[in-house]
């Protein structure tokens, strides 16, 4: 890894990186709107059977006319969810976004020649990028757009906190993270936290579908964003799965975090603050796997669990490194 | 599996005081701090070992209960699942319509013919034959790697219990020129394990050559540490041949199966003293502590007893780049020493070391003040007052804190935490499913072909992959068909 002794050596990089910021709140914040837009007014659709789509019952779902009739016992006919054009317009634009945060990063690592995750503000940008690629992801291989406004909200929130009170202009690191550990490990948990918060969202999301479904059931009218959402089951599974993604490459990373420790502080564990708070959000992850697997607490009681997780994640991240003192402050 | 769910909480609720009060592990200064800070608290919190959470028995207690219900839920798993690994796939149930996922349609192809194809569209399948059905069953993996990790993350614990037990960890400061053996009396702070054979270390020894620390020195960053490199010697064992090493943060020695480590560094101000008749009394490097990285201010004390007269003692301030704060004081500007200055406040009398003290501090209730020496730089020299002679600042030198550790069981507890991860990949990533297909005449002489499949873990994505298992047979069927059905234009998938 290469580092100067002088600050940025290269402004226009890091002129071009501070631009593309704003231009992806900009686009986020668009995003975000249009996403609102299509869940609020948009028409309720059915959704095609898919990855996470169950077969619906009858012949129609498999090609009509290859004369197959199914019958699917699960609690859960088919999936709605509210869509509009405009929908497809926010996800255009998300990706526009994407594309900017893609390109911020990589002018910020230009602009201060090194890799481009040293620090609080760069560690949110990250994070968000990875967020925002689950969302896109999920989008196009789910078909779980409606997921939109739920990923922008907290996206928009730490993008902004980072604007607002972590910015740092691009500069060299400090000696202790002069290691290829850091694209290992950071890298590990950067994508891990990314893919827990749209976890999170699904998760958010998925007890507010679950309240609706509730009121529903006793015959209250439910009305606004919280009528339109899909079915709970739907939120679950997609909640479920980034989680199943997430989790081992958590696991992993705190692995990576243990052998680098090893390296550079003589012990692969030392109960750090910053140490600590990963092992609880594992073990809180680990809890919510056993959770799903254990009678009674599916549903809601499990979802409850993810968040809490999500929030373990997120204290560990800010309160951490600001609250605590340790070897993993760097802030 | 509740106990563990609960367990689980309980270990990481338990973890949280852990991280809020001040560590034993993590810092024995800074609970010395709260103590003082806190003297009513703090007895009380060490009662429940909140200073020593991670090695207290009611955190023991947590994890060894959820290792034991661990070890008698996944053991007998394990036997079980010895056994279910060769069997066959069970018996097709009579009413397939009954599964969570079940299709019918009927073909032309003969229900012999179904059943072959049958077995050819149930890839990775382990498929059995049991009248005019096939039966078939896919990831056993699953339970093994569930196991696997379970039984990894057992293993894990017993590499951290043996690490602790017989191990250990030191600290000590090693100034540019001098040497370090590793024997007990050479460190500043130790910490054995319960078994660990303290008068038996390994038998090697380093030597700091030179230390170099650069920061950078301009722009917002100026001052902002850029690297650290110490030039190391070290012998494995007495009369070995000598070896090199560049040591830096992230880049410790290992001698010997012990691992050596740069924690930080400092300034050691050379003194050299003399008395009334000019014979030089001291002359050596003093490591001073530096307050805050940002300027490298330090402080240390100059302790000299034997004079032939009265001792003396200094307590000095050593600032690596100095310049004028404005009112007519020093600061230090840049941790790096480009103007190196000291000043000394000078006392004369009794230093008490007839007891234990710390070399960073000085005694001066049996001393006498002698003043104020002016700012001096490299060369100066203050002459005392009262003839008491003179002390010069001679030179610089840099000094390293290292950390040595040894944990033999280091190893496992990779090798532990890798096999966790493999088999979590495995727990989450292997479905086992079940699938039927079922073949019968029906009056019209054509074939209905049934299929049924079960999930047996929560996995999403089950039904999509059950219904493409029969699209995939219909499919190929249809090339069997003597006389397909008409397909309606369009419909393709
Ligand atoms: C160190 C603590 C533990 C961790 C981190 C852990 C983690 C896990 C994980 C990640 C899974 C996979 C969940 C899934 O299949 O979706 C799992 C499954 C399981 N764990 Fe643990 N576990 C721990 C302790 C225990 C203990 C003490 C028990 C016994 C009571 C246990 C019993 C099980 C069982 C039976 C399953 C299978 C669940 C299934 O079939 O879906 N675990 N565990």
């Amino acid at each position: 890894m290469t580092y100067t002794l002088s600050a940025p050596a290269n402004d226009a990089m890091a002129s071009a990186s501070d631009t593309l910021i704003i231009g992806m709140i900009v686009a986020y914040a668009a995003a975000l709107f249009l996403f609102a837009i299509e869940a609020a007014y948009g028409r309720r659709t059915k959704l095609k059977a898919g990855r996470l789509m169950p077969v619906a019952a009858g012949s129609a779902e498999s090609g009509a006319g290859d004369g197959i009739e199914v019958r699917v016992r699960t609690h859960e006919g088919e999936a709605r969810a509210s869509q509009s054009v405009l929908g497809r317009i926010a996800l255009g634009v998300t990706a526009a976004g994407f594309l900017m945060s893609v390109a911020q990063i990589v002018t910020r690592g230009l602009a201060a020649e090194r890799w481009p995750w040293g620090n609080m503000f760069e560690f949110i940008v990250a994070l968000c990028l990875v967020a925002v690629a689950g969302l896109l992801f999920a989008s196009l291989r789910f078909q779980a757009r409606f997921l939109g406004a739920f990923v922008l909200v907290p996206v928009l929130l730490l993008l902004g906190i980072g604007v607002r009170w972590l910015y740092v202009e691009p500069g060299p690191l400090i000696p202790a993270l002069h290691s290829y550990w850091v694209p290992i490990h950071v890298t590990a948990l950067i994508v891990a936290g990314g893919a827990f918060m749209v976890s999170g969202a699904a998760g958010t999301t998925y007890l507010v579908s679950h309240r609706t479904e509730a009121k529903r059931s006793r015959g209250e009218e439910v009305t606004g964003i919280a009528g339109r959402l899909p079915s709970p089951e739907l939120l679950d599974r997609i909640s479920h799965r980034f989680i199943l993604f997430a989790f081992p490459l958590w696991t992993f990373g705190i692995i990576a975090g243990a052998i680098w420790a090893d390296e550079a502080w003589g012990r692969f564990w030392g109960w750090d603050p910053k140490e600590v708070w990963s092992f609880i959000s594992w073990l809180i992850y680990a809890a919510y796997l056993h959770a799903r697997a254990t009678g009674g607490w599916r549903g809601p009681k499990a979802t409850w669990i993810n968040v809490l997780g999500f929030a373990t994640v997120m204290f560990n991240f800010f309160a951490v490194n600001y609250v605590f003192s340790g070897l993993h402050s760097y802030a | 599996m509740r106990t563990a769910l609960i367990l689980l909480f309980l270990l990481a609720v338990g973890a949280i005081p852990g991280s809020i009060l001040p560590q034993n592990v993590v810092s024995v200064d800074e609970v010395a701090t709260y103590f003082r800070e806190h003297p009513e608290l703090a007895p009380w919190l060490d009662r429940f070992y909140l200073f020593d959470v991670f090695s207290s028995p009611w955190y023991a207690a947590i994890y060894l209960l959820l290792f034991v219900s661990l070890a008698g839920c996944v053991i007998p798993r394990a036997l079980t699942h010895a056994r279910a690994m060769g069997a066959r796939p069970v018996r097709t149930p009579r009413h397939l319509g009954r599964m969570p996922y079940s299709a019918r349609f009927t073909t032309g192809a003969s229900p012999e013919t179904v059943l072959e194809r049958a077995r050819g569209s149930l890839r990775g399948y382990r498929t059995e034959r049991y009248g005019d059905s096939v039966a078939s069953e896919t990831g056993y993996l699953r339970e093994a790697g569930n196991v696997l990790f379970h039984l990894a993350l057992l293993g894990l614990l017993l590499a951290l219990a043996a690490g602790s037990f017989f191990g250990y960890r030191g600290n000590m400061l090693v100034v540019e020129g001098d040497g370090f053996a590793n024997t007990l009396p050479s460190y500043d702070a130790f910490y054995p394990g319960h078994w660990t054979d303290v008068d038996d270390l390994q038998p090697f020894t380093l030597h700091l050559d030179d230390f170099e620390a650069t920061f950078i020195e301009e722009g917002d960053l100026r001052g902002q540490a850029a690297s650290y490199v110490a030039d190391m010697a070290y012998t494995e064992a007495p009369g070995a041949e000598e070896g090199r090493h560049r040591l830096e943060v992230n880049h410790p020695l290992t001698v010997d199966g012990v691992q050596v480590y740069l924690l930080g560094h400092g300034y050691a101000p050379e003194f050299t003293v003399r008395d009334a008749d000019g014979e030089v009394v001291f002359d050596q490097a003093v490591p001073f502590l530096y307050r805050e990285t940002a300027s490298f201010t330090s402080d240390g004390v100059v302790k000299v007893p034997d004079t032939g007269g009265e001792q003396l003692g200094f307590v000095g301030v050593f600032l690596p780049t100095a310049a004028d704060d404005g009112d007519g004081g020093l600061v230090s500007t840049f941790p790096g020493a480009e103007d190196p200055v000291v000043t000394l406040e000078g006392y004369r009398g009794d230093l008490g070391l007839v007891e234990p003290q710390s070399v960073y501090q000085l005694r001066t209730g049996g001393m006498e003040e002698l003043g104020s020496s002016p700012a001096l730089r490299i060369g100066d020299t203050w002459n005392l007052p009262d003839g008491a002679g003179s002390i010069t600042f001679s030179g610089l030198s840099e000094y390293v804190s290292l950390q040595t550790n040894r944990d033999a069981a280091r190893p496992f507890a990779l090798g532990s935490a890798v096999t966790a991860v493999a088999g979590l990949l495995v727990t989450l990533f292997v479905r086992p499913r079940r699938v039927w297909v079922r073949a019968t005449g029906d009056a019209d002489g054509r074939t209905v072909v049934e299929v049924a499949g079960l999930g047996k873990t929560e996995v999403a994505g089950d039904n999509a992959a059950f219904h493409d298992i029969t699209t995939r047979l219909a499919e190929r069927l249809r090339g069997e068909d003597p006389e397909p059905r008409p397909t309606r234009p369009g419909s393709e998938r």
